[in-house]
């Protein structure tokens, strides 16, 4: 097994739609989409760094370029025993994850801690194909 | 012509053989590669960015294209498998024939949430869970944790009965149709159907349960409802809107086909109910 990125999870995602659709280059479109500003309104989260439920979750501004996983949390990330949680800022302030996609919380911490009673003890681990 | 049926009404026979073609799919690895394609359009649609599969117009045009294409893999296993619906409003609890052993198998255990039932269970070892996001390689579900209801045909009524297709900002805070069936917004359906299921279900890597094909036939069956409902409103916008697949602009990862290709379901198949 081999962790993969996002750029190539998505040449990957093209390539095997592309059987049908007969397109290879939309990764790389995709990979090179902005990314995501938080709403002016909504002030910057604050920063957490604490230990729930066994497992050590931080959060606070991010630094450096889009690398694994992607930046969609407006500057913002998080990592559950330092390793990253894909997070994403929704319109109206709120927060979703890639682990509670479909329900949103109210605040980065809020999203981390569902993340970790949701993973029952199991690790992260970046988008991985067989 | 391709007819989707009411999974309730399935056959003995037509259950197995839905599921055989899954297991096929499964089985040659092309089944992961829709969960692989899904996974990276939830991490990259951004309601401030280019956004394509989700909280956008083309949510429904997009999974539409999705699951005709998921169609025709299970039709090129086996040309007498259709994609089944479910309708959620009317088998809403875990005791549902949707779940028994022999179609979907049940709710996870207590432990740790693996399904041990079933054609998709660890057990079986024919259902493995390979792109993930997390160290679990098994199929989980926590079906109506924490007391969930699934949502009731009033709701989904309100939600038919919206006129307008879809309204700017064209994201998770729009008003309209699309955004209140999606869930972002209101009574909430498509996304609590995902949550009420729980496991891989609520993640960005739902497509590793089968029955996300099941909830979204049926979401698929409502924007058609809904057309059937609303003859004069269209899918919107129109054109040259920013980050937002128009009327006409192709989607991605396809590139060859855009909303106004997908408005009529009936060039591809129909459903078993007068829509």
């Amino acid at each position: 097994m081999s962790s993969i990125t996002r750029r190539r999870a998505l040449g990957v995602a093209a390539g095997a739609a592309g059987a049908a659709a007969g397109l290879a280059a939309a990764g790389s479109a995709t990979a090179a989409a902005p990314r995501a500003t938080a709403p002016e309104a909504e002030p910057a989260p604050a920063s957490f760094d604490e230990v729930y439920q066994g497992r050590r979750i931080k959060g606070g501004p991010s630094h450096g370029g889009d690398h694994h996983g992607g930046h969609h949390g407006g500057g913002y990330s998080v990592t559950i025993d330092g390793r990253e949680l894909h997070v994403m800022r929704n319109a109206d302030g709120t927060w979703i994850s890639v682990i509670n996609h479909y329900e949103p919380v109210a605040t980065p911490r809020a999203l981390a801690r569902a993340a970790v009673r949701e993973l029952q003890g199991a690790p992260l681990v970046p988008l991985t194909l067989a | 012509m391709t007819v989707r049926k009411n999974q309730a009404t399935l056959s003995a026979d037509e259950k197995r053989r839905f599921v055989n073609a899954l297991l096929e799919l499964k089985r040659s690895g092309r089944y992961d590669t829709f969960v692989t394609t899904h996974n990276a359009f939830i991490m990259s649609d951004t309601d401030n960015g280019d956004r394509v599969g989700h909280r956008s117009p083309s949510f429904l045009p997009w999974h539409r294209r999705f699951l005709i294409q998921f169609e025709e893999a299970l039709r090129s296993v086996d040309p007498a498998v259709t994609l089944p619906y479910w309708d959620w409003t009317a088998d809403r609890t875990s005791r549902s024939s949707l779940w028994a052993p022999d179609f979907l198998g049940g709710t996870g255990r207590a432990r740790d949430g693996q399904v041990t039932d079933g054609p998709f269970a660890r057990g079986g070892n024919r259902w493995t869970i390979n792109v993930r996001v997390d160290g679990r390689d098994y199929l989980r579900r926590d079906l109506g944790a924490g007391g969930r209801q699934l949502p009731t045909r009033a709701e989904v009524e309100s939600a038919l009965a919206m006129e307008t297709y879809d309204t700017a900002p064209w994201n998770s805070a729009s008003d309209g149709f699309r955004n209140h069936l999606e869930g972002w917004r209101g009574v909430n359906l498509h996304n609590r159907v995902h949550v009420w299921v729980g496991g891989q279900m609520g993640t960005g890597a739902s497509p590793n349960d089968p029955v996300f094909w099941l909830h979204h036939a049926f979401v698929d069956k409502l924007w058609a409802d809904w057309q059937a409902r609303h003859p004069r409103s269209t899918y919107l916008p129109a054109a040259g809107t920013a980050n937002v697949v128009d009327l006409g602009d192709t989607m991605r990862p396809w590139n060859d086909v855009t909303p106004a290709d997908m408005l009529d379901h009936t060039r591809h198949y129909t459903f078993d109910t007068a829509a």
